[in-house]
């Protein structure tokens, strides 16, 4: 895989009237799948259209696969795929049809036929575009991104809309195209697809990057996790705060349930459980919660990732 | 829908590469006429509603055309009406659903160029002009047509005609809604069909009015194409003027003002 980011941000601005969409947004996505995720309004759409050619910043550059995405489009869209997050495809025209057609634009497109079958459209048959289901609507629009065989995929919200089966046949496409080398920039406001997915995660919140780094990290780094266990009621609590490291946090939630807040590692653990020796505690159902992208979300922006 | 391979294939591998370009606007081309040509409504502006006046009128004597054979005094004006039904109001509204479905914009981000695109639709719209006129042509020789004149001449209005109303259907599609379009390239399509000498000769209307409907596009294109068609002129200039006018000013509009999405 290339070493050089196929994606690279520096402090972009893109107003709409008066609304400032994205306000100074850095962004580096290296090759591999990059997930951008944020709340509707965040400014994904706008910072991925902005990567595909379609909007022009106000201020800031953009480069992709190190080229000006306005003034070196000729050079770029063969090299790129791009999945609108909704239509793209002539009303009248039939599924396989408009394959072809995407396809029949590259010089080394993939095999139609076998697109068709993996991503399930060969069941469309005759039906034009305006009437095929919104899940068919959405496959197409994948295909038609990655025919062309680019080295980097643009999808917005690929899987807004469909049924679960559907969703793991995108992600298992996305896996597929990430192990023969091609690029994904994913935009969705699933935590657990990009948590499957990606080997790297932006969050992006009012126009800007609040967080950046793989999943894992995002995980540990941000948030504090919480350990749980119940005993006997009534545990002097104060003391087990003593006994653990200076940032952390206990409670008694309810009567013989507990909870240690902070930074969980084995050695929280192993004091813990020795405090618990030390008072004659038999702690039952010890429990580790890591905590998930959302609570990471949550914790950087104060909002709901589905809001 | 198959389940996800592990491992390496190789199948998605990156092997970017733009097709020649003759390819992706030929197949642009091709595309687009097959769409105009599924189309029922489409359908119905560019071969339904001239076939239908030409054979109508040319049988049934409700218009006075004035003197010698009907079919002579119609053709030329249907003709114009071909032209405009599929430059103008096809075009204004195929476009302007494009525009709005993000089809313009989904094909922007592809290896084919703008000005493909636009070569494209050209090529589709003169195909299906192709077509029409073949239709009328023969159905006109049906009806005892007896057309004179120069070809060329008929040749560089139905040229210049094409230009003037592509530009002025792209500057609607480009700019209005397109449910805004859909209605006003219809409402369009029907005025100039009444007051642009198609079927009802400009003499029947009072002579400030001739003035102005004589500036019409269609007016110009179903005068020139009658002058050289009906009474054998030569290269009808005026109306030619006319045409490039509208065509200059036309699509240099659409040029600066047309949205892609």
């Amino acid at each position: 895989m290339r070493s050089e980011p196929v994606v690279q941000v520096q402090a972009l601005v893109k107003r709409y009237g008066t609304k400032t969409a994205v306000d100074g947004l850095d962004l580096v996505a290296k090759a591999g799948v990059t997930a951008v995720l944020g709340p509707n309004g965040a400014g994904k759409t706008t910072t991925v259209e902005t990567c595909e050619g379609y909007r022009k910043p106000d201020s800031g550059t953009v480069r992709v696969l190190g080229l000006d995405p306005v003034r070196q489009s000729r050079q770029l869209n063969p090299r790129i795929g791009v999945m609108l997050q909704s239509g793209g495809v002539y009303s009248g025209a039939r599924a396989d049809e408009m394959l072809r057609h995407v396809a029949q634009l590259h010089a080394h497109p993939l095999d139609v036929d076998a697109l068709i079958e993996r991503l399930g459209l060969g069941s469309c048959g005759r039906t034009t575009y305006r009437r095929l289901s919104g899940g068919q609507q959405q496959r197409l629009a994948l295909a038609m991104a990655v025919v062309g065989r680019p080295e980097l995929v643009f999808l917005d919200e690929p899987t807004a809309g469909l049924d679960p089966q559907a969703r793991h046949a995108t992600w298992d496409l996305v896996r597929d195209l990430r192990a023969d080398g091609v690029s994904v920039i994913l935009t969705t406001h699933h935590m657990d697809e990009a948590e499957q997915l990606a080997d790297d995660v932006a969050i992006i919140d009012a126009g800007r990057v609040v967080a950046q780094g793989s999943p894992e990290q995002l995980c540990r780094g941000g948030a504090e996790n919480t350990l749980r266990f119940s005993g006997r009621p009534g545990l002097d609590v104060g003391s087990l705060l003593k006994a653990l490291p200076a940032d952390c946090t206990a409670a008694e939630l309810t009567p013989g349930s507990y909870r240690v807040g902070g930074k969980v590692d084995p050695q929280l653990l192993a004091t813990v459980t020795s405090w618990c020796a030390q008072h004659g505690v038999m702690p039952e159902k010890i429990s580790v919660e890591r905590h998930t992208l959302e609570d990471v979300f949550l914790e950087l922006t104060g909002k709901e990732l589905r809001s | 829908m198959t389940a996800g391979t592990a491992g390496t294939t190789g199948t998605y591998a990156p092997r970017p590469g733009a097709a020649p370009l003759p390819r992706m606007i030929g197949a642009q081309a091709a595309l687009e006429t097959k769409m105009l040509l599924r189309n029922g409504e489409q359908l119905l502006l560019t071969v339904v509603i001239p076939t239908l006046l030409l054979v109508l009128f040319s049988s049934v004597d409700i218009v006075d055309t004035g003197a010698g054979e009907a079919v002579d005094f119609l053709t030329p004006g249907v003709l114009a009406l071909a032209v405009m039904s599929t430059a103008f109001t096809g075009q204004a509204i195929a476009t302007g659903f494009e525009r709005r479905y993000g089809v313009l914009k989904r094909l922007a981000s592809s290896p084919l160029p703008r000005w493909g695109l636009m070569a494209a639709k050209t090529l589709a719209v003169l195909v299906t002009e192709v077509l029409q006129i073949v239709l009328l042509t023969v159905i006109a020789f049906a009806l005892g047509w007896s057309p004179h004149g120069n070809p060329f001449a008929v040749l560089l209005l139905l040229v210049l005609g094409t230009a003037a109303f592509s530009g002025l259907g792209l500057l609607m599609a480009g700019t209005l809604k397109a449910e805004a379009t859909l209605g006003a390239a219809n409402l369009v399509f029907l005025l100039l069909l009444v007051g642009g000498g198609v079927i009802v000769p400009l003499d029947k209307f009072p002579a400030g009015a001739q003035d102005v409907l004589g500036l019409l596009p269609i007016s110009a294109l179903s005068d020139g194409l009658r002058d050289v068609l009906q009474h054998g002129a030569g290269m009808p200039w005026g109306n030619l003027g006319i045409l490039g006018v509208w065509a200059v000013v036309g699509l240099a509009a659409a040029g600066k003002f047309f949205r892609w999405e």
